[in-house]
């Protein structure tokens, strides 16, 4: 079985957020560069299995449209234990580019299962999966937040409104994962660290495909306003504020 | 001259900081107060290759390069120096010990399950009266024709309990002095061998320090190092890398307290600003800093130097006795910045601070690495 996981390029969760040109780009200077969490779970879920069931899959690809500079983000991934990547170097402009890019990679080479995040933590976009479900004519699962697979029949579990619903499906599919689908992202050993260096990893150039969106301008939110505390004795002061001031009741 | 670190650097510097504050932080206050040892935590870094990452692959080893090791020493030791000096003792001094002087047949046997951290190592080196007098051991290697005859005691011996593989610097010709000392691979399992209990430290607490006994402990002599007498001088060329492990263990611990001094500066108000806004607290930070920077080049120059197998005694001198001195510093301001909350556990920078106290003792006090710059500059 072959998987490929997609993986954004995306800034450390705990960057401060800033942007230039007018609120039309993110200033990316200074920035540190993670694998989107969502991405690095997929990850790690993917390397579990092929660790604890030997045969079950035979090769886990990273797939990242980007630029030469995304190049140490995928490496980490080979270091965590991808098998080979594959970099399709071409700025991601938008969702429809690169759901467009990753569908030619896998029209040219068959996979049996294509995973996703659910969104990325930059521009939380929360549509590639159902775009590459779209244009590869393919089913995709949403939300699996647990994937089994056992004599090559996959087995998810998904989250819905109250619960959890178990899916079987056919090869090949997507599967747009959400947390839970591992405990926590697998940290690379210094083997595989050592490693990643002479594993595989292929640059393509991208297929043609205008992107159909443009970024207008970005919002920061507003600063969190500062805590006012009240003394507990003081209920109707507190009354007072919250009718009069903060309009809550 | 390139201050740049690689890719694989900084993708070792950040798998240790994930590991330290995943895997660490949640219970090293505990840990600390019942002077417990990190069995499971420790079980987990070697499984990511940290107890052998400077060891060659082909003896289980990650072929790290040192400033690797600096890097990965600095961000273990921000949240748990007890877990810091099972790495550095393992890497610096036993298996490169062995790596360095040992037989091929000592490689495969000892050094394998080392570097794959399947085994944990000891140097034992100090003894009730031999300390920073290293010369003085009264720890004896009696050369009996095809084995060493061991008696005597060992002190302050860290992983002495958790350890399965001794390094033990012994007298075997009292007559020649420094010159008569070698050094012996002992199984920790072998018979006369007894430990001391769990010393009861003021730092690092969750490491396991013993005093281990030995009374008449046979030493087949194909587990000696080097030629016969080369031990003082194993013992010294080994401990010239472990204070590039203990410098580096310093400004980890330094920068840990100076890194949770900033945030709280930030955070606590008097006087109607946070406190980071009044001068003198600023002014304290950026002092800290710059000593931080300091210790973090000497600790980097000695590495690199160990990297182009130049010479780096001095170097490495210099770096722990900065850095030790320098964390001791930091780390008193932590808590000063911190005021009442930093004389708590929850804030940790008191453990810090207790911690820092070791690195200014162990693998050469200060004072010992002030003989060794101080000699340098005659030369």
């Amino acid at each position: 079985m072959k998987i490929l996981i997609c993986i954004s390029n995306v800034p450390d969760t705990t960057t401060k957020i800033k942007f230039v040109n007018n609120n039309t780009a993110f200033d990316n200077a200074g920035v540190q560069w993670i694998i989107n969490p969502w991405d690095e779970l997929a990850l790690t879920r993917a390397l579990d299995i092929k660790d604890a069931q030997p045969g079950t899959i035979d090769n886990i690809t990273v797939v990242n449209v980007g630029l030469a500079d995304t190049e140490p983000t995928i490496r980490k991934a080979l270091a965590i234990g991808a098998d080979g990547a594959i970099r399709v170097n071409a700025e991601p402009k938008d969702t429809f580019f690169v759901a467009s890019q990753i569908a030619e990679i896998v029209r040219k080479d068959a996979f049996d299962i294509v995973i996703c995040g659910i969104e990325s933590s930059d521009y939380n976009g929360a549509a590639l999966g159902g775009m590459l479900s779209e244009m590869l004519g393919i089913p995709s699962v949403s939300a699996v937040s647990h994937l089994e697979i056992t004599n090559g029949a996959v087995e998810l579990k998904r989250e819905i409104d109250g619960g959890q619903e178990t899916v079987l499906t056919q090869l090949p599919f997507i599967a747009v994962i959400q947390k839970g689908i591992a405990k926590d992202p697998r940290i690379p050993s210094m083997r595989g660290i050592m490693s990643a260096k002479g594993k595989p990893l292929q640059v393509v150039e991208p297929t043609a495909v205008d992107s159909l969106t443009e970024f207008i301008g970005f919002e920061l939110p507003k600063p969190k306003a500062a805590c006012r505390k009240i003394d507990a004795e003081n209920v109707k002061e507190l009354v007072d504020l919250l009718h009069n001031e903060a309009k809550l009741i | 001259m390139n201050f740049e670190y690689t890719e694989e650097q900084k993708m070792i510097q950040q798998a240790a900081k994930d590991f330290a504050e995943r895997e660490l932080l949640g219970d090293v206050i505990e840990r600390d107060e019942k002077s417990e040892f990190p069995t499971e935590h420790i079980k987990k870094l070697a499984e990511l290759g940290f107890l052998g990452m400077m060891t060659d692959p082909k003896y289980n080893g990650g072929g790290m390069d040192t400033i690797s090791y600096v890097l990965a020493m600095e961000e273990i030791s921000k949240i748990d120096s007890s877990v810091a000096v099972v790495m550095s003792v393992c890497n610096s001094l036993v298996n490169w010990g062995i790596e360095t002087y040992g037989t091929e047949e000592q490689k495969q046997k000892y050094l394998r399950p080392l570097a794959s951290g399947m085994k944990i190592g000891a140097f034992l080196l100090s003894e009730p009266e031999a300390g920073s007098d290293a010369t003085s051991q009264r720890t004896t290697a009696e050369d009996k024709g095809d084995y060493y005859l061991v008696n005597g005691t060992k002190n302050w011996i860290t992983n002495g309990n958790s350890a399965s593989t001794y390094i033990v610097i012994a007298q075997t010709h009292p007559e020649k002095k420094h010159k008569g000392i070698n050094a012996l691979i002992i199984d920790k399992d072998s018979p006369g061998i007894t430990l001391g209990p769990h010393e009861n430290k003021m730092g690092m607490r969750s490491s396991d320090t013993h005093s281990v006994m030995f009374n008449d402990v046979k030493v087949p002599k194909e587990n000696r190092l080097g030629d016969d007498g080369f031990g003082f001088s194993f013992a010294m060329k080994t401990l010239e890398g472990g204070r590039i492990g203990i410098a580096a263990q310093a400004l980890g611990i330094a920068s840990g307290a100076f890194e949770r001094a900033l945030k709280y500066s930030l955070e606590r108000k008097a006087f109607g600003t946070e406190i980071f806004n009044h001068q003198h607290v600023a002014f304290k930070l950026s002092d800290m800093a710059v000593m931080i920077e300091n210790g973090r080049n000497l600790c980097l120059k000695a590495a690199w130097l160990k990297d182009q197998h130049l010479p780096y005694g001095v170097a490495s001198a210099m770096a722990k006795q900065y850095c030790a001195d320098m964390a001791m510093h930091i780390t008193t301001e932590a808590v000063q910045i911190h005021g009442g909350y930093g004389y708590v556990k929850e804030y940790h920078v008191e453990r810090l601070m207790r911690e820092a106290k070791l690195t200014q003792i162990y693998e050469g006090t200060s004072e010992i690495q002030k003989i060794v710059i101080s000699r340098s500059l005659l030369k």
